[in-house]
């Protein structure tokens, strides 16, 4: 059972994106910082550093994560996905994020990635939300200048779509 | 907000964690989900010198019956317990209180178990643990031993756990025939800690309620099945027993208001709900 001292940096290995990648971390480094500084993955934002305001929300082996509450040693192994992974192409928006884009459902765009992967996980285990899913599980969100109206239109409207078309997502 | 510095170990299986425990426990803190002791750590109100990660071990990862309890191991996560399908069945006040607890995007990680190591005083879990009379499963190199949900839990965020156990599970009864369950909850926003939570079980012969947000633990209190001004009076004793503080949230005289309304609002939706 290896113990990873506090002083130095441990190589840690995982996929990001569908991509093998390595960098180093200290045992207490937290996964934003980690996804942010070292691996220069700045899609995922840092509002609070405590898992209230959602902003740094990802996705670790298919569930939802607050990457602030997390250690980048313990995704040593695993599956990360971010919201740089969302557009099926350079240039191409997803579904979800051309609804956010129709329905002017971001304005300075600080809570957008954290909402945009927790909604891409929820609707591929429920692809049928109703309103009031919706409003609960944006609750795990802080949107300061929206009002959360427009980022509601945009997923009910995501979710649509991606029921009648689910080959796009 | 960065956390101070620590050693980590990844524990490979339970023998290992307790290896770690038994040789660093005084100074070590086990994170599963993390989604309670991350913020700690990072605001540096604990600072262990070592994190046992248990989270990777699929032999705490079950969820099993076990004689008349279910037993949960100490990686479940809270996500998982709810989209558990025998949940409404075997355990309905836990079906009615896991949505209350943080949000679908921390119990997609957070533990039920670590919910309960952490025993925040205003917490779903340890309430809805103590209203079913469950237990709590420790573990060392040595042995087991199994504390009741009344003994565990002792005040602010302690427990009797010592340091060189690990909790391994906890065990919940399954619900009985003829009883109703229902939880309750009053909080500034959804997925915010609780004011006051309530929790109610009730039989034809008797009710029980347990309140949590208001004393330094949950607090459990037995009647027989009271009615009308003898029911509001027994609330009203209880309330007032409670110990309640004025805090940031609330004051003590409105968290007694709420366990005298919230608390009688739940014992009769327990009742109405008794199959
Ligand atoms: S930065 Fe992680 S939840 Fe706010
Ligand atoms: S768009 Fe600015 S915080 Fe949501």
């Amino acid at each position: 059972m290896p113990r990873l001292s506090a002083d130095a940096r441990h190589t840690i290995r995982f996929t990001l994106n569908g991509r093998a990648v390595e960098a180093q971390a200290e045992p207490r480094m937290l996964l934003t910082d980690f996804l942010r500084h070292e691996l220069g993955a700045t899609g995922t934002h840092v509002g609070c550093e405590h898992g209230v305001c959602g902003a740094c929300t990802i996705e670790i082996d298919g569930a939802t994560a607050r990457a602030c509450l997390t250690l980048a040693v313990q995704i040593d192994g695993a599956n990360i996905r971010t919201v740089e992974g969302l557009a099926p192409e350079p240039g191409r928006l997803s579904v979800l994020q051309e609804a956010f884009r129709r329905h002017h459902a971001l304005q300075c765009g600080f809570c957008t990635a954290g909402i945009l992967m927790s909604l891409d996980n929820y609707f591929r285990r429920k692809p049928d939300p109703s309103e009031d899913d919706l409003r609960d599980f944006l609750g795990g969100h802080l949107c300061r200048c929206t009002g959360y109206v427009p980022i509601l239109a945009a997923a009910m409207d995501a979710a649509k779509r991606l029921r009648e078309a689910p080959t796009d997502a | 907000m960065k956390p101070a510095r620590f050693d980590y170990i990844r524990a490979g299986d339970i023998a290992e964690a307790h290896t770690a425990l038994a040789e660093c426990g005084k100074d070590a803190r086990v994170i599963a989900g993390g989604q309670t002791l991350m913020p700690m750590l990072s605001m540096r109100l604990v600072r262990p010198k070592v994190l046992i990660d248990i989270m990777h071990l699929p032999a705490l990862r079950k969820i099993e019956a076990s004689g008349n309890d279910i037993r949960i191991g100490a990686a479940v996560r809270q996500a998982e317990l709810m989209a558990w399908p025998d949940l409404r069945d075997s355990l309905p006040l836990l079906k009615a209180a896991l949505p209350w607890v943080g949000h679908a995007q921390t119990r997609s990680r957070g533990t039920v178990c670590g919910s309960v190591a952490h025993a925040d005083p205003s917490a779903e879990i340890p309430l809805s643990l103590l209203a079913l009379d469950g237990a709590v499963e420790l573990s060392t190199r040595r042995g087991k031993r199994r504390v009741a949900a009344n003994e565990f839990f002792t005040g602010m965020m302690s427990t009797t756990r010592a340091d060189n156990e690990l909790i391994e599970a906890v065990l919940i009864p399954k619900s009985q025939a003829c009883t109703g369950y229902a939880f309750q909850e009053f909080g500034r926003r959804h997925g915010d800690f609780a004011i006051v939570a309530c929790a109610a079980v009730a039989t034809d012969k008797s009710i029980r309620l347990a309140v949590g947000g208001v004393a330094d633990k949950p607090t459990l209190r037995d009647w027989p099945a009271l009615d009308g001004t003898a029911l509001t009076d027994a609330l009203d004793a209880f309330a007032w027993e409670l110990d309640a503080r004025d805090d940031l949230h609330a004051t003590a005289r409105y968290r007694r208001e709420l366990v005298r309304q919230m608390g009688l609002a739940t014992i009769e939706e327990a009742r109405k709900c008794r199959a």
